[in-house]
């Protein structure tokens, strides 16, 4: 492999100085004079009609300036997957859970809006509603979509193989149920929106947001205005995890009444709001059976699944698709039926949550193959690696795998947790336990999710970077700086981003599954090898050589087999300015994932994503058999990212996960009472502080794979996949129970220990 | 009602003509324009806005400006002396221990008091000191890393 020079070092993330002193700037921390400040009603109710909503009240307090209900908006529905909108920005006919929008006003102050929203009278009918999905499926529930008579909004029943005759030719077959429970992402930065509006009608929107290009469609389409009257400006975006993909109301509103005031206007969610009235992972009751073989060989599988979706679709079919797909990863499995389905209830709203619909299913499936593979007499790390996909192999739904660790990271994180040392050989209290996962590295279907870049080489040397990526927190500005930086053979000081910019800056489909590195890092290496071919030519002509010849490194071009001819960066410029070439030096780069049959699954099988991860957890806890109380004590993250672009950004990733999984694992619950969150609070809900994390081994396994920029592929968000399920296969080890729901909470472990 | 208010923040003195019911925070972000103070709950159960009042760790939401007139205030803006940063803003960039950045400003502060008073902490009494700040991106683990680092070679 050639010897990289930006690539593959821990670079400090280029806007760190500015967050590290407040300089940094979140939508919140923006401001315009005259600025309006926005609340929103939420529906008291978890299935009522609106008859009828008076805003005199509201509009008499001093300092409001409008207010507006949902008979006031364009009729146009929301969804972030087209085939699935079911949502207006603010409810029309009737409320679905609570915390449902009904009416938004603005004011010259939060308090006058406040004090407003407290004013609006709503005349509500309240309707029968229905929490559980299950009983929502059956006849006679309540519907909360008319269109969707049995509540179920997006399904999927696929079959691969022969499942029936795989499971006649197991020697076991084993059926367990497992539950999964609602996740708040829980970002600390709450969602936030500032719109101001120009005199030609032209509305710019700073937003917390994810995915900047997809907000400007979505905005558009809701205000009923053309996409090119709405522009979106990423600021600062403190955390997302899948919760920032959505419009949201504050979105919205704040360019609706900056459309009708005339004034800059800002919504800012309470924290409350963000618990209730955005997105959550979704609680899944999984039905699993599998069949295998006598020497551990995994032969068939068999799922039903129930996803409680809440009252909006938002991601449903993806997220119930992807969980059918990514069973057949990191294992090899040929047989599969997988009947999957998204139910309405009158909760909050399920959504994309790191991992978006697979943790749940893995959760299941690692669980299981640990009680199995006690059954059967064979080590957890034996039955994993011995039905680890590799590379290559052919896959049953057409994923195009063309690099694949996971058996590497089976043994490394294995090894890291002391597996031959501690697995089974612990004092009562203490176990390891281990999971293993796959995940894409973006989405490669559909031409508008093609990610743009461009690289301008300007008098100076310095370069300009223009990317569509948006980093919010992860350090994607970096990574493709760095992806940069190397093409060009400059330093990273060198490079200057401006990202996430629907006006200025090429579209790209947003921070969603996983895709950055890859997809971003891909088009800025392009538009940098753009650029660099223009000065090679120029170069080579003066130098009399071919310009294949020549190479770009530590800020010089000189031949790539003398080393010692060539010239600086600054002279190359200069000779290319004196040759009569346009200036100024622009590289442009597009990048489409090239896969062959690109799909989005929710059709026909193909091939998903352009890269696939693969990953390994591994746990140790130790179990309070007096208090039920578990303590993590150390987790390995080991992880197929391809090629690190930046190892310290990977580790700070695969930790930040790990962490994330673990409070999945043992405290994270969205706790409702007849549609109500009784927990809409940090101190209610049980965020790990660093008073629970544990040691955190992170082990980059490098596969180097031909699609990735460099060879990088996904890192951080499959990570979330497993520590759930190696924490509680370890707790099995440590104490002979077997958890199939989640959290496991210190009363669970009690209750399983005095029934013991 | 408004009423004029006077606080000593980062070095300065400011008189502010502003409501008198108002949050530390509110004063802090609203009227002095000290964004890098967050609010990420209002609740007093992140930490995002924690400042330091006479050198202790203070959560901005949940103190009223009027009650902390005459005494010192040190925002996030505040740390870095003569463009030079502190050593802990240092330690968090190199150490990789800020993603998002939102809890960044309050887990700095706090560190900062803590340090302050415990120059040679374990591990252990660092995550304790810790604990009211939550972060969802790091994991803590950078995070514990830099406040470990700062005093490490001295």
């Amino acid at each position: 492999m050639d010897k990289l020079n930006v690539v593959g070092k821990r670079e400090v993330m280029l806007d760190a100085w500015e967050k590290a002193t407040g300089q940094a700037r979140f939508t919140d921390d923006l401001s315009f004079p005259g600025m309006l400040f926005g609340k929103i009603l939420r529906s008291p109710y978890a299935h009522a009609k609106i008859l009828q909503v008076d805003l005199t009240q509201a509009l008499n307090v001093p300092g409001v300036k409008d207010a507006i209900t949902g008979r006031d908006i364009p009729k146009k529905m929301y969804g972030i997957v087209p085939m699935a909108k079911d949502e207006y920005a603010l409810a029309i006919e009737k409320v679905r859970y609570i915390g449902d929008e009904v009416a938004a006003v603005v004011a010259t102050s939060v308090e006058a809006a406040e004090e407003a929203i407290l004013k609006i009278r709503v005349d509500y009918e309240e309707l029968p509603a229905v929490f559980d999905p299950f009983e929502a499926m059956r006849p006679g529930a309540p519907i909360l979509h008319s269109n969707v008579p049995n509540n179920v909004s997006a399904s999927i029943r696929k079959e691969f193989g022969n499942v029936a005759r795989a499971f006649s030719e197991s020697d076991v077959v084993y059926e367990d149920t497992f539950e999964t429970q609602p996740v708040n992402h829980s970002p600390l930065e709450p969602q936030a929106a500032l719109a101001i509006v120009d005199l030609s009608g032209k509305v710019t929107l700073w937003s917390s947001t994810q995915i900047p290009f997809f907000l400007r469609r979505n905005l558009a389409t809701t205000l009923d205005i053309p996409e090119s009257k709405v522009r979106v400006i990423k600021p600062k975006v403190g955390g997302g995890f899948g919760q920032k993909i959505d419009l949201y109301a504050k979105d919205f509103c704040a360019a609706f009444f900056a459309m009708r005031t005339g004034k800059p206007v800002k919504f800012v969610y309470e924290r409350e709001e963000v618990f209730t009235s955005t997105r959550q992972r979704h609680p899944m009751h999984i039905q699993l059976k599998t069949g295998m073989k006598k020497d551990g060989t995994l032969l068939a599988q068999q799922f039903k699944v129930v996803a409680d979706g809440g009252a909006y679709n938002s991601t449903a079919p993806l997220m119930i698709t992807l969980a059918c797909y990514f069973i057949m990863l990191p294992y090899r499995l040929e047989n599969l039926l997988f009947e999957g389905y998204h139910v309405y209830t009158n909760k909050p709203v399920g959504g994309a949550m790191r991992g978006h619909g697979i943790p749940q299913v893995r959760f299941a499936v690692e669980t299981q193959l640990d009680m199995i593979a006690e059954k059967m007499g064979i080590d957890p790390l034996e039955l994993r690696l011995k039905n680890a996909f590799l590379a290559g192999e052919p896959h049953p739904g057409k994923l195009l795998v063309q690099s694949c660790g996971f058996s590497d990271t089976l043994v490394k994180a294995a090894e890291g947790i002391e597996w031959k040392e501690k697995r089974g050989k612990l004092p009562f209290g203490r176990g390891v336990g281990l999971a293993g996962a796959s995940f894409p590295s973006g989405v490669s279907n559909m031409s508008h999710i093609s990610s743009g870049a461009i690289v301008k080489i300007e008098r100076d040397g310095a370069v300009t970077l223009l990317t569509g990526a948006a980093d919010i927190g992860q350090g994607a500005e970096t990574v493709i700086s760095q992806i940069v930086a190397e093409e060009l053979g400059v330093t990273l000081e060198d490079i200057r981003i401006t990202a996430a910019d629907t006006e200025i800056t090429p579209l790209d489909p947003g921070t969603f599954g996983s895709g950055v590195t890859l997809r971003a890092g891909n088009a800025a290496k392009m538009a940098a090898l753009a650029a660099k071919e223009k000065l090679f030519e120029a170069v080579a002509e003066k130098m009399e050589v071919h310009s294949k010849d020549l190479e770009a490194k530590n800020r010089r071009i000189y031949m790539k087999d003398q080393p010692e001819k060539g010239m600086s960066l600054i002279e190359a410029i200069k000779i290319y300015q004196y040759s009569d070439r346009p200036m100024p030096i622009i590289g442009r780069g597009s990048y489409l994932p090239p896969a062959k049959e690109p799909t989005t699954l929710l059709k026909e099988d193909g091939n998903f994503s352009p890269a696939y991860s693969f990953m390994t957890q591994a746990a140790e806890v130790e179990v309070d058999t007096q208090t039920g109380k578990i303590k993590v004590l150390k987790m390995v993250a080991s992880h197929d990212c391809g090629r690190a672009i930046n190892p310290m950004l990977v580790e700070g990733q695969l930790e930040g996960s790990v962490v994330g999984g673990m409070g999945q694992a043992l405290y994270e619950d969205v706790i409702t009472d007849k549609g109500e969150v009784v927990n809409p609070s940090f101190l209610d809900y049980g965020i790990p502080t660093a008073m629970e994390v544990p040691s955190i081994v992170s082990i980059e396994v490098e596969t180097n794979d031909p699609e990735g920029p460099f060879g990088a592929k996904e890192s951080g968000e499959g990570t979330q996949l497993a520590p759930a399920p190696a924490i509680v296969n370890a707790i099995y080890d440590a104490i002979g129970v077997r958890f199939k729901t989640l959290p496991v909470t210190p009363e669970k472990v009690l209750e399983a220990l005095w029934k013991k | 009602m408004k009423h004029i208010l006077k606080l000593h923040v980062n070095g300065e003195d400011f008189e502010i003509f502003t409501e008198m019911n108002k949050t530390l925070l509110e004063v802090l972000r609203e009227d002095l324009g000290f964004t890098g103070t967050k609010r990420g709950c209002d609740l007093g159960a992140c930490g995002a806005c924690t400042v330091l009042i006479d050198g202790k760790p203070y959560l901005s939401c949940l103190t009223l400006a009027i009650a902390v007139q005459g005494k010192k205030i040190v925002t996030i803006e505040g740390l870095a002396r003569e463009g030079k940063l502190h050593p802990l803003q240092k330690a968090f960039i190199e150490k990789g221990a800020i993603q998002c950045g939102f809890c960044t400003p309050g887990m700095i502060l706090t560190a900062k008091a803590f340090l302050d008073e415990h120059p040679y902490p374990s591990e252990e009494e660092t995550k304790r000191a810790i604990s009211g700040n939550i972060c969802r991106c790091t994991g803590y683990v950078k995070i514990v890393e830099a406040i470990l680092s700062v005093n490490e070679n001295q």
